[in-house]
């Protein structure tokens, strides 16, 4: 049996499959650092540290022996808890295709959020820093006026060429950009994002839980995501008319090449 | 462009999957031009001819490691299983059943293959437009 306790939760087969369901849907399209960073693993559960390929150096006590010690990067475990009605449950058992799944699509938004923070802004408290903050290239302003996001986008890449680094590039959007971009695109801006993905190269990613948005390079090797665990649906406990389970997952990120990135800030 | 060595829609596939694809078709290549220098090496006669073939025959060991290494860097559980069959002394069929045994034994004590616990998203490289 995994750590996960799934056995144990009052859920048959077919509801499990209808929650894990339900989950990839509501994750896939928030998971914007995965659809633009490097991703390895997953290691499973019992992994726990990323190695950094470095060495502090540390006092020995001991006579003619030197020592170093091995520096690593601890995975951070999320977890995001829902509960889900038994009620509902016995409803989809009965073949309803209307289940109130409301309390997992928060957590699902708020544990995608809390990944793309993590890897674009940083988790100070993980040891993870952001690929936005870990930037050397000065911010850009990316201000209202969508009509100079081109602009703006074009100035990053340039920034990225001068420092030596290949495309494509990749766009993370902060929700209050994206909308931005899609508004204009109701008002016959369309080409503002044809203008954009020609300018990148590579996709523009919807990014909840980034402010502003950040400019990257996709050509592999700057942007490293472990994955101990992925994504995973857990059982917690439950009671006569509820089920208490949670998303979890563990991973650790780090930037190989600061200067792949630029950051827009909002 | 032939597009052969994809056995599902190229579109629906993420970058990652493409390129192992491609250097899985490309190890295949080298594998079958290996064999095809060993054949020709057992008829010629000419000293220098054969010369020229055992060259080209060693580029092609060559590429058939590098494209070997990219490979199994990418798949845990393949290195591991080739770990315990590759420059073993011994019943090569023995050490295979014990290397799959042990990895796959391995991998679902460590919860990687665990299916119905994780939800599978891993990279989403290549689904965003």
């Amino acid at each position: 049996m995994s750590h996960l306790l799934r056995e144990h939760a009052p859920i048959t087969e077919e509801s499990w499959a209808r929650i894990d369901e339900e989950a990839r849907e509501r994750l896939t399209p928030a998971l914007a650092a995965r659809k633009l960073v490097d991703f390895a693993g997953p290691r499973g559960w019992q992994h726990s540290a990323t190695n950094l390929g470095r060495i502090a150096a540390i006092d020995a006590p001991f006579a003619g022996v030197s020592a170093a010690q091995r520096r690593v990067l601890p995975l951070v475990e999320l977890r995001a808890p829902f509960s889900v009605s038994r009620a509902e449950l016995a409803d989809a058992d009965r073949g309803a295709a209307d289940t109130d799944f409301d309390d997992l699509d928060k957590a699902a938004h708020a544990l995608a959020m809390a990944e793309n923070a993590s890897v674009f802004h940083g988790f100070a408290a993980s040891g993870i820093v952001g690929i936005a903050e870990a930037s050397p290239h000065k911010p850009i302003p990316l201000g209202k006026d969508c009509d100079r996001y081109a602009r703006h986008v074009a100035k990053a890449i340039e920034l990225l060429l001068a420092a030596g680094i290949d495309g494509p590039y990749g766009l993370a959007l902060g929700p209050a950009a994206h909308e931005l971009v899609l508004e204009s695109s109701e008002h016959g801006g369309w080409l503002l994002l044809d203008h954009l993905r020609k300018i990148l190269g590579g996709p523009l990613v919807w990014a909840p839980g980034v402010e502003g948005a950040v400019v990257l390079s996709l050509r592999g090797g700057d942007f490293l995501f472990e994955s101990g665990e992925d994504i995973s649906v857990g059982y917690r406990s439950h009671d006569a008319d509820e089920v208490s389970l949670y998303l979890e997952q563990s991973f650790s990120f780090r930037v190989a090449t600061p200067e792949a990135a630029v950051a827009l800030t909002p | 462009m032939p597009t052969d060595q994809y056995h599902e829609p190229p579109n629906e596939l993420s970058d990652e999957v493409r390129t192992f694809a491609r250097l899985c078709t490309s190890l295949t290549e080298e594998a079958e031009a290996i064999g095809w220098y060993q054949q020709r090496l057992a008829l010629e006669t000419d000293r220098e001819a054969r010369a020229i073939m055992a060259d080209a025959q060693g580029e092609e060991f060559k590429h058939f490691c590098m494209d070997l290494e990219f490979l199994l860097r990418r798949v845990p559980l393949w290195r591991e299983i080739a770990q315990g069959i590759l420059f073993q002394e011994g019943d090569i069929v023995e050490h295979g059943e014990a290397a799959e045994e042990a990895a796959v034994e391995g991998a679902a004590a460590r919860g990687a293959t665990e299916s119905g616990s994780s939800l599978g998203l891993g990279s989403l490289k290549g689904a965003a437009s």
